[in-house]
């Protein structure tokens, strides 16, 4: 019986999501006037990953009123660029249901995704339109390896980051004269952290690393408890985690409540150590971690004005932000110079785009099979209650602090 | 294998985390042996909760002092919320209920969402990393607090159940909800009353969690479904079971993610949770049916 109505709910359920659907795309169409270029800004705001998709809205936001306050597409004769939001929802059902009604109300290219999954199958939904999408984040690999000509990836992906942290923790490990030799590798269980981890498992140990232990932990994470008394019973000279934002405060609580200290937590690509909302309320603990991640170029004047307005705003600013600001930038820029709101001719344009004037420290966009050539992460460190940049020298405002002074 | 230390650490972490999950658990089997229904919204209201403590941090109480007003006042909350939403929108059906409670999940989580954005939040109190040495472990001060609190809790909630006059109407509205009322018992009262008992335990809970924990939107979740695991295991509607289930699962948890890694560290718990399910179906404290 419960079954039944279950069924009978659903049905209704859907029957009024086409309703509402078909109710948002009219007013769309009939909203279109010259002048407008829309564009499709898809995050997921709601379930497991909205506060990361609610700073790429953020993000998002602030380069489309930048780029409409200075005047507009001005090939287009100064045309505005109106933001479609899609909320994808955490799931990659959510992302392609919100891809479909974004190139239903017409939008010329979409932005966004976050999450690996998401990012995979949006792409892939917005291809049948040909309609250009560009990647904020998902660092999935396969994401550009299908051969999707309307799929470019602005931020660099796994392969690019797990290498550069590798060679990055040999050179600070080197210069430090070599005081750490072994290691424990904790890794949320997703897509995300096991397949990281794997390519730690296969360099590390070329590198002279031993690794001790690998503890897999599932997301979400009630306790991290029994990982850290782990951790302390082999007792490494260094800790690897690769985890979400949520498992690791609680991992990082955790050592300090068991008094564990290494002589360095490394991150790679984690969701916390780069986070200003961890440095703030666990300053004692977020001392010194430091993360090899996506970051803004902390020299870059216009990338200083852009924290400075987001955090005036009470909002923390995360590389999500700074990552979907450059990520709109380049799409006007591609708009711009295909002087048309026409799908195919902006697929062309970003394909070709030698964009420069974004946030990152990337240089100039290359898309190679939709890979920004000049992409790569960066070394931040927490010091002193902010987040520093001690890797590659040239964007560095820091000094690296390792080992940790005991 | 592993050192005895790191066993006997891990046995110790498991019944503290068990003790409040046996918290959760109990509000959530109290209102199933009483109302028949199974409550969805129990996740929300220990996310309104554990935002209430949060609140109330910000505003300068410390979680602990606070947790005796959340609990009365969550009581109230959920005192008012079956005497006016759900009871009324019911109609006298069960199933209804299951709806309206689903629907007040969804309702209750989007609100905090708007009103408090999906930013995971956490406080820092001076004994936040406050530990007892015990030489091979640390136990840390406030998930001992959490256990001891968490089983006096329950203590309270027996007793109050054995003894009172209000304990006596709520087994007798348990048992027999017609026989009840005709002893002049007023059961729409007494269903709220359970209703805001459930609901008080998890402001208790909350207020326990909040020192080691964190809270966003969606934080009740990660509680629920151990909390149903630990009410079938312990017995739908069994108070004494809830209790033992929890601190049970706790350490089956701990131990599990010991040895099979902690990816797989629910594996434990429902291989257990199936094997209680084959051998006795009414779960360990439960009544034969």
């Amino acid at each position: 019986m419960t079954r039944m109505e279950v069924k009978v709910s659903r049905r209704r359920l859907l029957e009024g999501g086409v309703a509402f659907g078909g109710a948002l795309a009219l007013p769309g169409h009939l909203k279109a006037q010259p002048g407008t270029v829309k564009v499709g800004i898809l995050q997921p705001v709601t379930g497991a990953v909205a506060f990361e998709g609610t700073h790429g809205r953020i993000g998002a936001e602030a380069a489309l009123k930048q780029i409409n306050d200075a005047g507009g597409i001005k090939s287009l004769g100064g045309a505005r660029l109106e933001m479609v939001f899609g909320d994808a929802r955490s799931t990659p059902e959510g992302g392609t249901a919100e891809v479909e009604r974004l190139a239903a109300e017409g939008v010329s290219a979409i932005v966004g995704g976050y999450a690996s999954p998401i990012c995979l199958a949006a792409s892939q939904a917005a291809a049948r339109y040909d309609l250009p999408y560009i990647v904020d984040v998902g660092v999935a690999d396969q994401i550009v390896q299908r051969g999707l000509t309307n799929t470019f990836r602005f931020a660099p992906g796994f392969g690019i980051v797990s290498k550069q942290a590798i060679d990055n923790l040999v050179t600070l490990n080197d210069a430090a004269g070599k005081p750490a030799k072994t290691v424990v590798l904790v890794h949320e269980d997703g897509l995300f952290g096991a397949g990281l981890t794997k390519l730690m498992q296969a360099e590390l140990p070329k590198r002279g690393f031993e690794i001790l232990d690998t503890i897999s932990h599932p997301t979400p994470a009630r306790d991290m408890t029994n990982v850290v008394l782990q951790i302390r019973a082999k007792n490494p000279d260094l800790v690897i985690p690769s985890n979400y934002y949520v498992e690791f405060v609680l991992l990082e609580r955790a050592m300090q409540q068991q008094k564990i200290r290494p002589k360095g937590v490394y991150c790679v690509l984690n969701g916390g150590a780069s986070n200003y909302r961890f440095v703030k309320e666990f300053p004692d603990a977020a001392q010194y971690v430091m993360d090899c991640n996506h970051w803004h170029d902390p020299t870059n004047p216009a990338a200083q004005a852009l924290r400075k307005a987001v955090e005036a705003s009470g909002e923390v600013f995360t590389y999500n932000v700074s990552l979907n600001y450059s990520a709109v930038l380049l799409l006007a820029d591609a708009i711009e110079r295909a002087a048309s709101p026409d799908r195919k001719a902006i697929i062309a344009a970003l394909a070709t785009s030698t964009f420069a004037g974004h946030i990152m420290p990337y240089g100039p966009t290359k898309f190679t099979n939709g890979q920004n050539e000049g992409a790569a992460p960066v070394n931040t460190q927490v010091q002193d209650g902010d987040i520093k940049v001690i890797f590659p020298s040239r964007y560095a405002d820091a000094k690296p602090v390792f080992p940790v002074p005991a | 294998m592993f050192a005895l230390p790191l066993l006997v650490a891990s046995i110790l972490n498991g019944l503290m985390t068990g003790a409040v999950y046996a918290l959760i658990a109990v509000g959530l089997t109290l209102v199933y042996g009483v109302l028949h229904i199974i409550n969805f919204a129990h996740g929300a209201i220990l996310t309104a909760a554990m935002f209430a403590a949060f609140l109330a941090f910000r505003a300068g109480i410390d979680p602990y002092l606070a947790m005796v007003p959340l609990a009365l006042l969550f009581f109230g909350l959920g005192y008012a919320m079956q005497r006016l939403v759900i009871g009324p929108a019911s109609h006298g059906d069960d199933r209804n209920i299951l709806l309206v409670t689903l629907g007040l999940a969804i309702v209750i989580e989007n609100l905090l969402l708007a009103a408090f954005k999906s930013d995971t939040r956490t406080i820092e109190v001076p004994y936040g990393f406050a530990t007892i040495d015990l030489g091979f472990t640390f136990v840390v001060v406030p998930l001992a607090i959490g256990f001891a609190v968490s089983c006096a809790a329950a203590a309270l909630l027996w007793v109050l159940l054995a003894r009172t006059d209000t304990g006596k109407a709520i087994r007798a509205v348990a048992k027999e909800k017609l026989g009840a009322a005709l002893a002049g018992i007023d059961v729409a009262h007494i269903y709220a009353v359970t209703f805001g008992l459930g609901a008080a335990c998890l402001a208790v809970a909350a207020c326990l969690l909040l020192p080691t924990y964190y809270v966003n939107p969606r934080v009740g979740n990660a509680y629920v479904l151990v909390a149903f695991t630990i009410v079938v295991l312990g017995g739908m509607g069994s108070i004494a079971g809830a209790i033992a289930g929890g601190l049970f699962i706790g350490v089956v948890e701990s131990l599990s993610g010991l040895f099979f890694g902690e990816s797989l560290g629910q594996l434990g718990i429902f291989l257990i949770f199936i094997l209680v399910l084959l051998v006795r179906p009414t779960g360990l404290f439960g009544a034969r049916a």
